[in-house]
């Protein structure tokens, strides 16, 4: 690792953002994009260990083929209550309001988002919003599916659907306001030099992911207002009993859990695309077309919605339209994975802790999102809908994805956030219990749900019990995978040493100022004259001087 | 962040600041749209499905006080418009008194349609157990003529002809028109939450021609909250009145 061959040491700097001013005060009510983030750092990991608790008890009681911890009630509960939790409270706000709200205004040199306190706002909202679902929660839960099917939900679940969706609804304005913010920043604050396509992939990302926000949330939000009111006021809307068509909520639902699904992975393939060029010491292959393809993946992401309506009985063209469509989102997705396959050749590739998250990534996401096509196609996904295929599925997407790209984003920018560096060998072995867990948890459910094991039911026949635990022996591991680093990375906090500004050396701007960063981001603006990954022509990183071996750049090999 | 002046401290420049401003404001109104876009989707279906229960709804409706409802909020958007030019130009006395008849029009608009919610009321039109399409064709009170309810009876009769279930389908009319309305009037209270904010910076007169971007994005948020009456007005109030 190129930080232990340097033989200087670093200092924290005297004055920086988290020391700036003290008190709760000083926290609860900051404008500063830097402690925002670190105040969504703190509760979307409170909702993730919410979440987790659930699926530990889903998988538990998936021991035994009847069942062994809980009745089939409490199980609809489970399952749900992790869906919702994990969902709209971890997986959509986690990196785009924890890594994107540190980032985006270091990435393009300015002082801060265009709002800063409606930026603090939306925390405000997403914890009201997180209030009542929790409210939910504790008084009777929640048993409708995260998906909230009508009339089911609207009109039968005799649970506390009405605080739930008013909380999904309420916390729909935090990511509205998110995404605002981040677009508007990205506008009209970028540093002077820093054009369009001198952009960090990451922001370039965020973009696209704050497109779905602004455009999508609001879809939900009015759609879950509606199943609200017509639990509260008796309004009809997809009430069959009134004439209303449920299946109508479904389109209204998926034109925005559809697109949701990017939002979880595009800000990851973010992360990527900052930690490749890094550790493999060479400008990223193909930056346009990596730019590119994150708009692509957004735009496409909002025309394929009712491909998870297969089988309610839609025309067989519209079907056939939404089947096309959504092999569509496979090109700009294999695009993204080419190209960091491309930037990895002939590259002087180090295993920094971040880069085993990175190529976890693309394994998993690969796996991920090539059985996403046996779901996009037709007659295949008659025989594996509802199965635990499609579990299996979306986890290698959003655990897999995501979440990989979650943990190894905090990873690479942890030096930055804290200023410390974590221990190196404890985190290389986080990295590989995590992935090691992962796939002995979810593969498995692949055949589960191949050999037709349905999913949301409480028991299961008993020639599947193999195979379910070891799902559940593989959960076990995964937990195992994300203490560690919640552990090592808190610890850090307080004893690990000193990270310097630029501990791998990065090429972005926001490895320019020190670490922890100032209040102000920088004590001058910073004008960019190089283009993006380029550590041919950086000698300020120091790496020609010996430190590290640079790869020859694209066209040089 | 400190401020120095009008610039908060994010900002290099006025100019970026008043860009940012209003990038934001149009990026909302485009969450807005969208947001009520689902309404008008789930209306477009159920018109489309019961076009007879939706017509007979769509008759109950007052089209004196909806129309008058709508030149007052035009004249809301005109006055809203004069503030937003009295702080571009420095008129600086003129915009609190723009800011008041805006407020004043809104208001009477939100007055008017708490009277046509109560008139939904009393004949029995909010969806639910007690919901009856013809309650007040058979109910009539002493000020209705009878040629009206005579005409409002045979139309019934045609309608319940046509669509059986004609009490039901209304209900998923009158969930829309609430629906719809209701939201509409949420936006315009807050509108008037933003006008009176407004009201008190620009009589402590801190708009001028450089610095006016509250009032122009707020104005930006009034005129959206129009645009959504002038589709919500012919399609609830005027559907089937060739009839």
């Amino acid at each position: 690792m190129s930080s232990q061959t340097l033989p200087i040491t670093h200092e924290m700097p005297r004055e920086h953002y988290l020391n700036a001013t003290y008190g709760i005060r000083s926290w609860l009510l900051t404008t500063d994009h830097k402690r925002i983030a670190l105040l969504y750092l703190a509760s979307v990991t409170f909702f993730f260990f919410i979440g987790g608790l659930f699926a530990t008890m889903i998988r538990i009681h998936l021991l035994t083929p009847a069942g062994f911890l809980v009745t089939p009630e409490t199980y609809n509960k489970l399952f749900t209550m992790h869906g919702v939790a994990m969902i709209f409270f971890f997986l959509i706000p986690s990196i785009p309001a924890v890594l994107g709200n540190f980032l985006v205004p270091m990435m393009i040199g300015a002082k801060d988002l265009a709002y800063p306190k409606i930026n603090l706002l939306s925390w405000y909202i997403y914890l009201i919003g997180g209030g009542f679902v929790l409210y939910s929660f504790s008084t009777g839960g929640l048993d409708t599916g995260w998906t909230f099917y009508t009339p089911l939900s609207s009109v039968y679940s005799n649970s506390a659907v009405t605080p739930a969706v008013i909380g999904i609804f309420i916390n729909g304005f935090s990511s509205i306001l998110t995404g605002l913010n981040f677009i508007v920043t990205i506008h009209t604050m970028r540093a002077p030099g820093l054009t369009w396509f001198r952009l960090p992939l990451f922001v370039w990302a965020q973009y696209a992911t704050s497109i779905i926000f602004i455009l999508g949330t609001p879809v939900i939000a009015i759609t879950l207002l509606l199943v609200g009111l017509e639990r509260m006021f008796h309004l009809g809307f997809f009430n069959p009993a009134l004439g209303g068509d449920p299946i109508l909520f479904q389109h209204l639902f998926w034109f925005y859990s559809h697109p949701a699904v990017y939002i979880m992975i595009l800000p990851a393939m973010g992360v990527v695309s900052e930690i490749i060029p890094t550790f493999a010491r060479k400008p990223i292959f193909g930056y346009t077309f990596i730019a590119g393809s994150s708009i692509a993946i957004a735009v496409i992401g909002f025309v394929v919605w009712a491909h998870h309506m297969f089988l309610t009985g839609e025309s067989v063209y519209a079907a056939l339209a939404f089947s096309l469509l959504s092999y569509l989102v496979a090109i700009p997705s294999a695009v993204k994975v080419f190209n960091w396959t491309a930037t990895l050749y002939k590259g002087s590739v180090s295993y920094d802790t971040p880069m085993l998250y990175a190529l976890g990534f693309i394994g998993l996401f690969l796996i991920g999102g090539l059985t996403g096509l046996f779901l996009a196609c037709l007659g295949l996904d008659i025989h594996i809908h509802d199965t635990y295929f499609v579990i299996a599925h979306f986890h290698y997407i959003m655990v897999g994805g995501a979440v990989m790209g979650y943990v190894g984003g905090l990873h690479f920018w942890w030096p930055k956030i804290t200023g410390k560096l974590y221990p190196e060998f404890l985190a290389r072995i986080a990295a590989m219990v995590l992935f090691v867990g992962f796939n002995l948890t979810f593969f498995p459910q692949f055949i589960l749900g191949y050999l037709g094991m349905p999913r949301r039911y409480h028991m299961y026949p008993p020639e599947f019990q193999v195979l379910n635990v070891m799902s559940t022996a593989g959960a076990s591991i995964l937990a195992l995978g994300y203490l560690l680093p919640m552990i090592y990375l808190t610890w850090s906090m307080r004893y690990g040493k000193v990270a310097g500004p630029n501990p791998w050396p990065a090429t972005g701007l926001e490895w320019q100022t020190t670490s922890p960063p100032p209040t102000e981001n920088f004590d001058v603006t910073p004008v960019v004259d190089w283009e993006p990954y380029d550590f041919d022509h950086r000698p300020d990183l120091g790496l020609t001087a010996g430190a590290g071996e640079l790869a020859p750049s694209h066209g040089d090999d | 962040m400190h401020r120095t002046g009008e610039l908060y401290g994010q900002f290099e420049t006025l100019e970026q600041q008043k860009d940012t401003a209003t990038l934001g404001m149009w990026i909302f109104l485009a969450t807005e749209v969208l947001f009520f876009g689902g309404l008008f989707l789930i209306y477009s279906i159920n018109r489309h499905m019961y076009s007879d229960a939706f017509g007979v709804g769509s008759n109950t409706l007052d089209l004196k006080l909806g129309g008058f409802n709508t030149v007052v909020l035009i004249l809301s958007s005109l006055t809203m418009a004069m503030a937003v030019w009295s702080a571009q130009t420095g008129k600086k006395k003129f915009i609190p008194i723009f800011l008041i008849l805006t407020l004043l029009l809104g208001t009477v608009f939100l007055g008017v349609k708490v009277v046509e919610y109560k008139q939904k009321f009393d004949h029995r039109l909010i969806p639910g157990q007690s919901f009856d399409i013809s309650y007040h064709a058979n109910h009539p009170t002493a000020s209705d003529k009878p040629a009206d309810i005579a005409a409002e009876k045979e139309e019934l009769e045609k309608a319940f002809h046509a669509d059986p279930n004609l009490n039901s389908h209304a209900q998923l009319y009158f969930s829309l028109y609430f629906g719809m309305t209701g939201l509409h009037a949420l936006h315009m209270v807050v509108g008037a939450g933003l006008l009176l904010w407004l009201l008190k910076q620009s009589i402590a007169g801190r708009f001028t021609p450089s610095y006016n971007t509250p009032v122009e994005i707020i104005g930006l948020y009034w005129h959206f909250v129009d645009i959504v009456w002038i589709y919500l007005f012919p399609l609830l109030y005027l559907i089937e009145r060739h009839r």
